[in-house]
């Protein structure tokens, strides 16, 4: 194992540095039967880690996002992704709580993924890497909090991808996690999600810079595809009524149509707009293997189809919130994972946050969503001391 | 920071043996779990609002947002030991098929609700001509939560058609206080607790 903390230098922006990271040599399994070794973990913490270790915090974060919590992106400059829940007297409070946010496995912020070195042959491992499961970038996140010294977590928070992988710790790990909050999630990937996915993935394979993913030796990007792939994925991000209020049917930078095909909508420059900046930070192989870990999660599977078996005798807290316009991981959906925890006696609440910002709505200013999570982490925290 | 129980939650609240399971549908901010939690109730809530709801997440409750009149389809059968339904069953869309889900998820049911028939409710239709307002029935009539009021006489007929026996009555009276009252008493509807009550509690079980 490599001491804590060096710096990584990921391929998608080969300059910037992205924060800690641990290498582990033993090997990881994973549940395609193949395993690891070695792979790293690279990661983020902020504030202080107490004498007993009991005030750590675990955000996961969601198939886009990165360890960068709370702390300006080394890549695009951006603040951190969830700096109005993370920090001083916000409701994760950085002065009382010791939060860690690691980079998933399969991403390209530093933790092992497809763009990394394969050791059996120095090459990059591009379709080689094992196809992963939420399940195995938590059983990597495991060993980097074993790594900190920490035996159980006081919580463990996550939006979308991030929510899955909160699950996933207390099916996976019930005695290490005091308090789980799942944001905008479900406990199975549905198959319009999957459907989504895979429009994404066709079209980054179908860019001929693609190369059968191996577009590393050839010194080029499928910036093309990818971006096609996000552009798909960030309009399930929003609701329509979000997209009706921010552009309506305006016209960009021009008072008629121009009855070509360039961007002739303001919702089309938008989507332009973020397609050709996700290029620029995102690893397009990285972006196939994460979107094939979400479409796998069925959290029920593993358990004869019963998603309550999951959570039978676990005695973490649960509090399980939802956003109204949300169609990607509707409230109904969240809702089932409450009620099979509920018929199982587990101690869960189920918070529906009115919101017409769609999906995205766990990422922007939603006081009530604040409220809801300071008021359950502080009393997990209270009931603690 | 506990402060006393509204009356007919205090009444409720006797009615729940200690280490029950419970389940508050309409909990409201979590007054009642949180003073059942202290009798080592395992408690549970559903309530509409969000920032109730809130409220009971940082009391550290379990508590579902939802809706009576259509979550509690989804509850399994006699899973609690008690169901509570607090000032709640008037404002249901459908209070049958409400109290015919309580009398399924849970082994007792207890429920208390404002009395239609109390005097001051009939002098003031009767004498004033128009609809009804009190202090506990404060809402102008196309304002009101309040769609299916009934008098306690009326609800006791309603026991009967879902096949309830009625285990304990209390009248909510006037000045706060609670006082038993006999079922029987409510069957003709004019006088006795019908008239003089305010409200009641009842704790139901399926016969």
């Amino acid at each position: 194992m490599t001491e804590a903390p060096r710096f990584l230098r990921p391929v998608t922006a080969p300059s910037a540095d992205v924060g800690m990271a641990v290498t582990f040599q033993t090997p990881l399994p994973l549940d395609c039967g193949r395993s690891l070794s070695p792979f790293t973990v690279a990661y983020m913490t902020y504030g202080t880690l107490n004498a007993d270790k009991s005030n750590a915090i675990l955000i996961c974060h969601a198939l886009t996002m990165d360890q960068f919590v709370a702390s300006d992106n080394p890549i695009t400059g951006k603040p951190g992704w969830w700096t109005p829940m993370v920090g001083p007297g916000k409701p994760i409070d950085t002065d009382r709580f010791f939060v860690i946010c690691a980079n998933v496995l399969g991403g390209c912020m530093g933790s092992t993924g497809p763009s990394d070195i394969d050791p059996s042959d120095d090459k990059p491992y591009g379709l080689n890497f094992p196809v992963i499961t939420i399940r195995d970038m938590v059983r990597a996140q495991k060993r980097l909090v074993e790594h900190l010294g920490i035996e159980k977590l006081l919580m463990v928070i996550g939006g979308s991808m991030g929510g899955m992988q909160a699950l996933q710790w207390a099916a996976s790990y019930p005695d290490c996690v005091r308090a789980v909050m799942p944001i905008a999630c479900a406990a199975r990937h549905s198959p319009q999600n999957i459907a989504f996915h895979e429009v994404g993935r066709q079209a980054i394979m179908a860019d001929p810079d693609w190369h059968g993913g191996e577009y590393y030796l050839f010194d080029t990007k499928p910036k093309k595809g990818l971006a096609v792939a996000r552009m798909a994925a960030h309009i399930t991000y929003v609701s329509e009524m979000a997209l009706q209020e921010k552009f309506g049917r305006n016209l960009q930078n021009r008072d008629a149509k121009s009855f070509q095909f360039t961007p002739d909508f303001q919702i089309e420059s938008y989507l332009h707009h973020q397609g050709a900046s996700f290029v620029e930070r995102f690893d397009a192989n990285s972006y196939l293997y994460i979107t094939r870990a979400m479409d796998y999660f069925d959290l029920a599977e593993e358990h004869g189809g019963q998603l309550s078996d999951v959570f039978r005798l676990n005695s973490a807290r649960f509090c399980i919130v939802a956003f109204t316009s949300d169609w990607l991981f509707p409230p109904v959906e969240n809702k089932r994972i409450a009620h099979a925890l509920n018929a199982v006696a587990a101690q869960v609440s189920f918070v529906e946050i009115k919101s017409d910002k769609g999906h995205d709505a766990f990422l922007l200013d939603e006081p009530e969503m604040f409220a809801t999570v300071r008021g359950f982490l502080n009393h997990a925290a209270t009931d603690l001391s | 920071m506990s402060a006393p129980l509204r009356p007919d939650l205090a009444a409720i609240a006797d009615m729940i043996r200690s280490g029950a399971r419970v389940l508050d549908v309409g909990c409201g901010d979590g007054a009642l779990l949180q003073h059942l939690k202290t009798r080592d109730v395992d408690g549970r809530g559903i309530e509409i609002s969000q920032a109730n709801v809130n409220a009971c997440v940082a009391r550290g409750l379990a508590v579902v947002q939802g809706d009576a009149d259509t979550d509690l389809v989804d509850y399994p059968a006699q899973v609690f030991d008690a169901v509570i339904l607090s000032q709640t069953i008037q404002a249901t869309e459908k209070p049958r098929v409400v109290l015919d889900h309580l009398l399924r998820i849970g082994r007792r049911v207890a429920i208390s609700l404002p009395n239609f028939g109390y005097w001051k409710v009939r002098l003031s239709l009767l004498a004033g001509g128009r609809m009804p307002r009190t202090n506990t029935l404060d809402y102008s009539w196309w304002a009101t939560p309040n769609i299916h009021l009934c008098t306690l006489a009326d609800f006791v007929d309603l026991t009967r058609e879902c096949g309830a026996t009625i285990v304990e009555a209390h009248a909510l009276n006037n000045n706060g206080t609670t006082s038993k009252m006999d079922p029987a008493s409510l069957t003709h509807g004019y006088l006795g607790p019908n008239l003089f009550a305010q409200g009641g509690v009842f704790l139901l079980k399926k016969s």
